[in-house]
């Protein structure tokens, strides 16, 4: 048996930092918690959140079957603002997804051993969100039964898309990106679903389980392609995720209306994405961590590290707010003073102050230690910040469109009671994937939170260090 | 499907099994089965053990050139494809834009390169390591169930030229295995 660590504060090369993973842990406890949520009976807890969640996925059923009978009449639109909910709860969707691959592919290459705690939630969270995502593009066209003409297929009129249109490489982006996180997730999972269905205690079980793992056998040889696949898809996942919360941008940077056509959008958008993933997954985490009791793999350390990312990045867009201004006032051009004063003077300055009390205010207790590590502050942060990033988009699109070049042609957006409906509906989609992910599937990367452990170095206790003949590898390089 | 199983010796062993107390004693007796000149054999962990592949005499993974190869075809076949679309199957003039207007193509061909990659990447992991491989005769092992949990093991194939059943039982005790068995094809 491997030797068990009472406290590996011991092996941190930082002194006296807290250990990532707490309690004592031991190989096979580790997997003995990633897998009991999965083996054990249904809390309680866990029927009540999955309950609602399907309640509200079948509000979303509901709203999205009337927008089809009735068409796009049943939502607030009209002229000016010709893009309201739809896209509102696109670019939200697609950002909150952004953490989770800013968690798995750029910590990953910046050898950031935290993340291994919480990158296959944040990972599913992606996936789920990216999901709610491509619904509102896919039902907000009108006549969905012809979205296939967002792709470049054949077909009988002999027409193709316009490939300069950003709204068309959003089709692409979101799409790419989708599919990749996709894999991204499924293949880190392949070796933790091969613990499971060594585990399992019913054939079904191990066949099912055993179907998805791929006869997966902790082969060495195995690994090394594996980790080098890994490292791959994380390099190109890094670019990905950027390439594509910029693009997104470039749907509003591209046009000319006061507001949007502006040169900050990019890096603007990809910052208040993370932010906005970030303070999802902590939502998310510290609901599972204690339905799950998995309060030892994903610590205070954990929490205090995701707070500190969220000021970061919460600065970066109370920044952008401000760039924004200054850009507005700077350019000399009076349109583009006006939308600025108007959106936070005129009829929605309600929407821009709760945007900036939410993104810009709130965050700033992230300064402060105790609130990084107190989890009903944390709690109530994170949903405030996400509330603040929904209103984020709910200002730029609709303060922008609401009075544009020709006071004649001004009006005021209210949505509708189905706007809302489908808005609450799409947490119905986001919560019932999450609860079925987090019932059926290991929430927790066991192997690599395994590799974090200190006896999994194979030079562990590391107070002898012999080279010796059989330590030289064939390239002469001491291994 | 022959490629879904797995390739067996003509013997009646696949080989010798050998379980390992720690990622240590792994390591220490991977570079002695290597440097015993055995060729083919494998060790097992529930987790990839850093430096491991080097104490096995493992050369590099080549799936980068693959990874690399699919995604330029990717981006180069969403470069080509959109030319022929713009200039070719459908030209339309917006505001006087040229129609092979390639910067405005450059979005589309870097998703496509990086799809191209991202499928490469994973399906080339496959191929290389013949996944999916569903059966496998170390499945047998009872004790080999915890190579996903907290099991180390070292497995010496049968067609291994310097395979012989008692020889490589005696030889994975002496560098340190805990417990030793034969797994039958």
């Amino acid at each position: 048996m491997t030797q068990t660590i009472e406290d590996n504060a011991r092996y941190d090369p930082v002194d006296g930092r807290a250990p990532l993973i707490l309690g004592g842990h031991d190989f096979k406890s580790l997997t003995e918690a990633v897998a009991r949520p999965l083996e054990s009976k249904t809390p309680p807890g866990w029927w009540v959140v999955f309950g609602i969640s399907l309640s509200l996925l079948t509000v979303f059923g509901i709203s999205i079957g009337w927008l089809f009978w009735e068409g796009t009449g049943i939502w607030g639109l009209n002229n000016p603002v010709g893009w309201g909910f739809a896209i509102v709860n696109f670019v939200f969707w697609v950002g909150i997804g952004h953490a989770g691959t800013l968690i798995s592919a750029i910590l990953f290459l910046f050898r950031q051993k935290w993340r291994t705690s919480i990158n296959r939630s944040a990972e599913a969270m992606t996936i789920f969100a990216v999901m709610c995502a491509l619904t509102f593009p896919g039902i907000h066209i009108g006549r969905p039964w012809v979205a296939y003409w967002m792709f470049p297929l054949p077909n009988q009129m002999g027409t193709w898309p316009n490939f300069r249109s950003p709204l068309l490489w959003d089709v692409f982006a979101v799409s790419v990106y989708g599919g990749v996180s996709f894999l991204f997730w499924y293949v880190g999972m392949i070796p933790d679903l091969a613990t499971i269905r060594d585990r399992a205690p019913t054939k079904l079980r191990r066949m099912i389980y055993g179907l998805f793992a791929l006869g997966w056998r902790g082969s060495m040889r195995h690994w090394q392609h594996y980790e080098k696949m890994y490292l791959l898809l994380a390099a190109m996942a890094t670019p990905l995720v950027l390439s594509v919360h910029s693009i997104v941008s470039m749907d509003f940077a591209v046009s000319q209306l006061p507001g949007w056509h502006t040169t900050i959008f990019p890096p603007y958008f990809v910052a208040g994405a993370v932010f906005s993933g970030f303070a999802m997954v902590m939502t998310l985490m510290l609901i599972t961590r204690s339905v799950f009791q998995m309060k030892h793999i994903v610590t205070t350390r954990h929490l205090d590290n995701m707070s500190k990312i969220m000021l970061v990045t919460g600065s970066i867009v109370g920044y952008a707010y401000a760039i924004e201004f200054f850009m507005a006032w700077f350019s000399g051009n009076p349109y583009e003073r006006f939308v600025f004063l108007n959106r936070a003077l005129g009829p929605y300055a309600w929407a821009y102050w709760i945007m900036v009390t939410c993104n810009v205010v709130s965050p700033q207790l992230f300064w402060f230690r105790k609130c990084r590590t107190s989890v009903p502050i944390l709690f109530v942060l994170s949903i405030v910040v996400n509330i603040g990033m929904w209103f984020e988009r709910y200002v730029i699109v609709v303060t922008s469109l609401h009075r544009d070049f020709l006071p004649s042609s001004w009006g005021y957006y209210v949505p509708s009671f189905w706007d809302i409906s489908t808005l609450i509906g799409s947490f119905g989609l986001f919560f019932t994937m999450f609860c079925l992910f987090v019932r059926f599937l290991p929430t927790v990367a066991t192997a690599e939170v395994k590799t974090v452990l200190p006896e999994a170095d194979p030079h562990f206790p590391g107070d002898e260090r012999v080279i010796e003949r059989s330590d030289l590898a064939p390239d002469g390089g001491i291994s | 499907m022959a490629f879904l199983s797995p390739q067996l010796p003509s013997t009646e062993e696949y080989g010798v099994l050998g379980e390992f107390d720690s990622p240590r004693s792994l390591y220490r007796a991977c570079s002695q089965v290597r440097d015993a000149g055995y060729s083919r054999w494998d060790a097992h962990t529930p987790f990839p053990i850093h430096g491991l592949e080097r104490a096995m005499g493992l050369r590099d993974s080549r799936l980068a050139w693959l990874v690399l190869a699919l995604g330029l075809g990717g981006a180069a076949s969403a470069m080509v494809l959109q030319w022929w679309i713009s200039v070719h199957a459908y030209p339309l003039v917006i505001s006087g834009k040229p129609f092979y207007s390639w910067q405005a193509f450059e979005p589309e061909t870097f998703e496509i390169g990086i799809l191209g990659g991202a499928l490469g990447a994973v399906f080339g992991m496959m191929a290389f390591n013949k996944l999916p491989m569903w059966y496998h005769p170390l499945f047998a092992s009872k004790r080999f169930q915890r190579v996903t949990d907290d099991g180390f093991f070292i497995s010496i194939e049968a067609w291994d030229p310097k395979f012989d059943v008692e020889g490589c039982q005696k030889f994975l005790r002496e560098i340190g295995a805990t417990h030793v068995e034969v797994v039958l094809r």
